[in-house]
């Protein structure tokens, strides 16, 4: 029986389960060259290959959006579904109750889920739903050709000089405080750390959020932006150095005591961090939020590894399903047996 | 208070007795505990084998707003909601002049004594008793004795019907099931209603209870959880739902259901998910998403919620996913009555969403098929691929029904045509939306099949065969036509119609859903009181079927008989028998839209007054 293509030649770099880097792909991208989203596909190609991740068994959810249409530009030989505007969340939490062995990655925008999908947002970081959800935010609406989101920054600007006045949503900070149990902020001009990030996010069970600052080369990208390549690469600060070691191989990062941090993941892998200027412990929900108002207040570009629990019971766990997923259940484990129909109808009588 | 003698009410004059053939109306205050006292009496005359049926008319209101109970006995099993009221039980201080005015004359009131209620109407039998203070003899705790005062009636009640105590008692037990305490305190409370009606009431009204063999076997249900059964026992995985009146039992029902039924025997797991989600939008989204992870996965709302998953379903439509959506109809909008009833939702909900959406619409009438249909709903979406609702109504949902029990589904499920990984190898073509078979219904995969081509990418109607994305004219024509082709096979594997020809019939009647009953009743009362004979068609799903347009074509008049205002269903049948402009002239509505449950003595007067208007012959 054919599986997941086996690599061509042998000469080729395989991963784990000898598949190529080539076997991550999607369809040729439709976007603007240059967009951030396309540098955010190629970092989950990279990272899906890194890790080996079986494809066939993730599912790409996304809801409406110059973001939304991404899930089709890697890992065709992966489940995709374009849901509706900003109810991707919503479809993920079907079709993760349906089967549990899927590996779910969501893929939003910042007006998916920032205005039209917060409430399905709040409400999934709610229930821990084991997940990988990054928002590509790049603070404009694209297909409708360059509103402002409600991630925008207070005083940003438009190409067409229009000034916000309003406060931006801070995401990650929703997140945080409404039970998402991996919080990250990145910038898609930083492949490194994207990768590492989504690579932790895959060994990581539960709500795994990245807020990924992906800049609008053709709406978003000018003077007065604060989500332009530009401002990012001038403006970014990292919380901390990133590193990912992968449950199948062995730590031999030497480290100083004291200057790092290890946090083992539910898979076996571990996220290291380095410290580079703050102390910060990005297990602490108190510290997470304080270091989130404070950058907010200051307009700090902070990146890295904002919050991680890896002790919080998922929604799976918390409804206590059988191991195996609902979807494909034999009807005698879902059908209960006449005497049971019996029972019920005396009782009714 | 009444110093009469007693009368002994086990010998009736039987001349003028109106035995097991009446209704009694119980008019209370929302949430002083009444419907424990209903569903007792209520039982207690069904254990004595004769036919009941019960129809809660209760307010958008937790407590404190007049609320109502109908109790109709009927030897002839007529179900349907009584318009006529013999007995009147007044607690309700609110509303009892005018529940007392609308009675007609001859009835009978059973009162509150301190409301002073026999000097509204001379033509009337009333019965005063004290219930407020029989209560405080019987329970000193103030919040109790509000509510034994409404059982008290029951024993009253009791006693003049001749209804037999122990059947009460035996009912109680059922009621409270395990409280002993609870027991123990309404058996006293009946045994006190008993015994001053028996010392200070005198029998001066014709109404009886006798013995019957007509319940033997039957069971007390409402729909909703008829058809939380049916769909337990369909093998349903995943529900999600978002409370709203009248649906929320169904779920709630399901969920008690699992509990029992569904929890894995050696590892203690639930072999279901059940999710109260923020909104309908999102109930809707996690069904479909389970859906296309292969789930059986329902939701249950009612017209709020049914417009709010709008964009959802008709997204579901297009990319072929499996859905089941039960909408328990009531009055609309939002705000209003949403308490009460209606068959208002079907012209919405049949075209539910934007472009060109049309869905498989199931109109069970009775708990039975409640049952039948929480199975029948999941076959035909996965069969289908598509969106399938469940139009039950708050009078079926919500109302407690004699049935038949339920007979256990022997026929496997169709999980319709999902390729795995090893059918999947032997078809080297395969493409999610190609159709194979000739009948419009592809075959789909689901996410987490291990095989190379498994894999699609699902989004709207910018698809073509392969799912490969495309704004092309004719990808889109073709993908219409197909999903044409594939409702039009759905015509012959929804649940047909069911047929009652009568023999020199004139006229037909066409209906569906709870107001089948009333069809039934009225059926009798033409036939019986004025020679007229009717067949009947009762539709049991959209779309039609060939036999709607051959069962028109045989009757000069054929009434159509629904509870909305804008007689949904029949312009949903002239555009069905648009090419057949002769036969729409056939097509007459008679039309209930008051929020009350459909009545057959309401249907007969309308359908005889509209026969009276043609040309004599």
């Amino acid at each position: 029986m054919a599986t997941t293509a086996p690599p061509t030649a042998p000469s080729k770099k395989v991963n784990r389960l000898g598949l190529t880097q080539a076997s991550y792909k999607g369809k040729p991208s439709t976007l603007c060259k240059g967009c951030g989203h396309d540098s955010i596909s190629s970092q989950l190609v990279k990272a899906f290959y890194e890790y080996g991740v079986e494809p066939y068994r993730v599912a790409k959810l996304s809801g409406i959006g110059c973001s939304s249409k991404t899930p089709a530009y890697w890992l065709s030989q992966s489940h995709g579904f374009n849901a509706v505007h900003g109810r991707m969340p919503s479809v993920a939490t079907g079709s993760v109750l349906a089967n549990r062995d899927l590996i779910a990655v969501g893929v939003s925008g910042d007006g998916d889920t920032a205005s039209i999908g917060i409430g399905q947002f709040v409400h999934l970081l709610r229930r821990n739903l084991p997940i990988v959800y990054i928002v590509e935010n790049n603070g404009v609406y694209g297909l409708t050709k360059g509103q402002f989101s409600a991630t925008a920054d207070l005083g940003s600007k438009l190409k067409t000089g229009v000034v916000n006045d309003l406060p931006a949503i801070d995401l990650c900070g929703l997140a945080v405080e409404l039970g998402a149990t991996y919080v990250a902020r990145s910038f898609a001009g930083d492949p490194k750390q994207v990768v590492t990030l989504l690579k932790g996010a895959f060994g990581h069970n539960g709500t795994a959020f990245l807020d990924i600052i992906s800049p609008c080369v053709t709406f978003n990208n000018h003077a007065g932006s604060t989500k332009s390549y530009t401002w990012g690469k001038e403006n970014e600060e990292l919380i901390q150095e990133v590193d990912f070691v992968p449950f199948f191989e062995d730590i031999d990062i030497e480290y100083e005591e004291g200057e790092t941090a290890n946090v083992e993941l539910h898979d076996g892998s571990h996220i290291i961090l380095k410290k580079i200027k703050r102390d910060y412990d990005p297990t602490d929900r108190r510290t997470a939020l304080e270091l989130l108002l404070d950058s907010g207040e200051k307009q700090q570009f902070l990146t890295g590894l904002i919050y991680v629990d890896t002790k919080k019971p998922t929604l799976i766990e918390l409804l206590n399903m059988v191991d195996e997923p609902l979807a494909t259940l034999p009807l005698d484990r879902i059908r209960p047996p006449q005497s049971a129909l019996l029972e019920i109808m005396e009782a009714l009588r | 208070m009444s110093t009469e003698t007693v009368v002994d009410t086990s010998e009736p004059d039987v001349q003028s007795s109106i035995v097991n053939d009446f209704s009694i109306q119980i008019a209370t205050i929302n949430g002083s505990g009444s419907q424990s006292s209903n569903s007792v009496l209520m039982r207690a005359i069904f254990q004595m084998g004769v036919p009941v049926s019960g129809k809660n008319l209760f307010p958008s209101n937790i407590q404190g707003l007049p609320t109502w109970f109908t109790i109709r006995a009927s030897k002839h099993s007529y179900v349907a909601r009584n318009r006529d009221i013999d007995m009147l039980i007044a607690m309700n201080p609110q509303t009892a002049r005018e529940d007392v005015q609308s009675l007609n004359p001859g009835a009978t009131v059973v009162y509150e004594q301190s409301l002073g209620l026999d000097n509204v109407r001379d033509d009337l039998i009333f019965y005063p008793v004290p219930f407020g203070e029989l209560a405080k003899d019987v329970i000193h705790e103030p919040r109790l004795r509000k509510l034994l005062a409404n059982m008290i009636y029951v024993g009253v009640v009791g006693h003049l019907l001749s209804i037999e105590r122990e059947e009460i008692q035996h009912a109680i037990s059922k009621q409270f099931k395990a409280k002993a305490k609870a027991v123990e305190l309404n058996v006293k409370a009946i045994d006190v209603g008993f015994e001053y009606a028996k010392e200070n009431l005198k029998k001066a009204d014709a109404l009886r209870i006798e013995r019957m063999d007509e319940t033997a076997g039957k069971i007390l249900i409402d729909g909703n959880a008829a058809g939380a059964l049916g769909a337990m026992f369909a093998g349903v995985t995943v529900v999600t739902w978002y409370p709203i009146t009248p649906s929320s039992s169904l779920v709630e029902s399901l969920i008690q259901y699992m509990k029992e039924h569904r929890i894995d025997k050696e590892t203690g797991k639930a072999t279901f998910a059940v999710v109260q989600a923020e909104d309908e939008l999102a109930a809707i989204g996690m069904v479909l998403g389970a859906a296309w992870a292969g789930a059986r996965s329902l939701t249950s709302t009612s017209g709020p919620g049914i417009s709010l998953m709008s964009e959802f379903v008709g997204l579901g439509y297009f990319a072929e996913i499996p859905a089941v959506i039960w909408d328990i109809q009531r009055v609309g909008p939002s705000t209003g009555l949403p308490t009460r009833t209606a068959q208002g939702d079907i012209l919405s909900t049949y075209l539910l969403s934007h472009g060109d959406t049309k869905h498989i619409l199931l109109f069970p009438s009775s708990a039975q098929e409640c049952f039948e249909f929480g199975g029948t709903s999941f076959d035909l979406a996965e069969r289908f691929q598509t969106p399938v609702f469940v139009m039950s109504d708050l009078d079926l949902g919500m109302n407690i029904w004699m049935s038949d029990p339920f007979a256990y589904p022997e026929q496997p499920i169709d999980r319709g045509k999902v390729l795995d990984a090893d059918q999947l190898e032997k078809v080297s073509d395969w493409g999610r939306y190609k159709d194979v078979d000739g009948d419009g219904i592809p075959y789909r995969t689901l996410p987490g099949t291990k095989h190379a081509r498994a894999a699609y990418f699902t989004r709207g109607s910018g698809h073509n065969a392969e799912a490969e994305y495309t704004e092309r004219p004719d990808d889109y024509v073709k993908l219409i036509d197909r999903l044409q082709r594939k409702f039009d096979t759905a015509r012959k594997h929804v649940p047909a119609p069911v047929i009652d020809i009568e023999d020199g019939a004139e006229i037909g009647i066409i209906a569906y859903g709870s107001t089948h009953w009333a069809i039934v009743e009225s059926r009798d009362q033409l036939r019986n009181e004025n020679d007229l004979m009717a067949s009947y068609m009762r539709l049991r799903a959209l779309p039609f079927n060939d036999a709607l347009e051959a069962f028109v074509d045989q009757y000069e008049r054929v009434y159509v008989v629904e509870q909305n205002h804008d007689a949904q269903v029949m312009q949903l049948i002239k555009l069905e028998l648009a090419h057949r402009p002769e036969l729409l002239k056939k097509l007459h509505s008679i039309l209930n839209y008051d929020g009350h449950p459909i009545d057959a003595r309401s249907v007969t007067e309308k359908l005889l007054a509209r026969e009276s208007e043609r040309p004599s012959a």
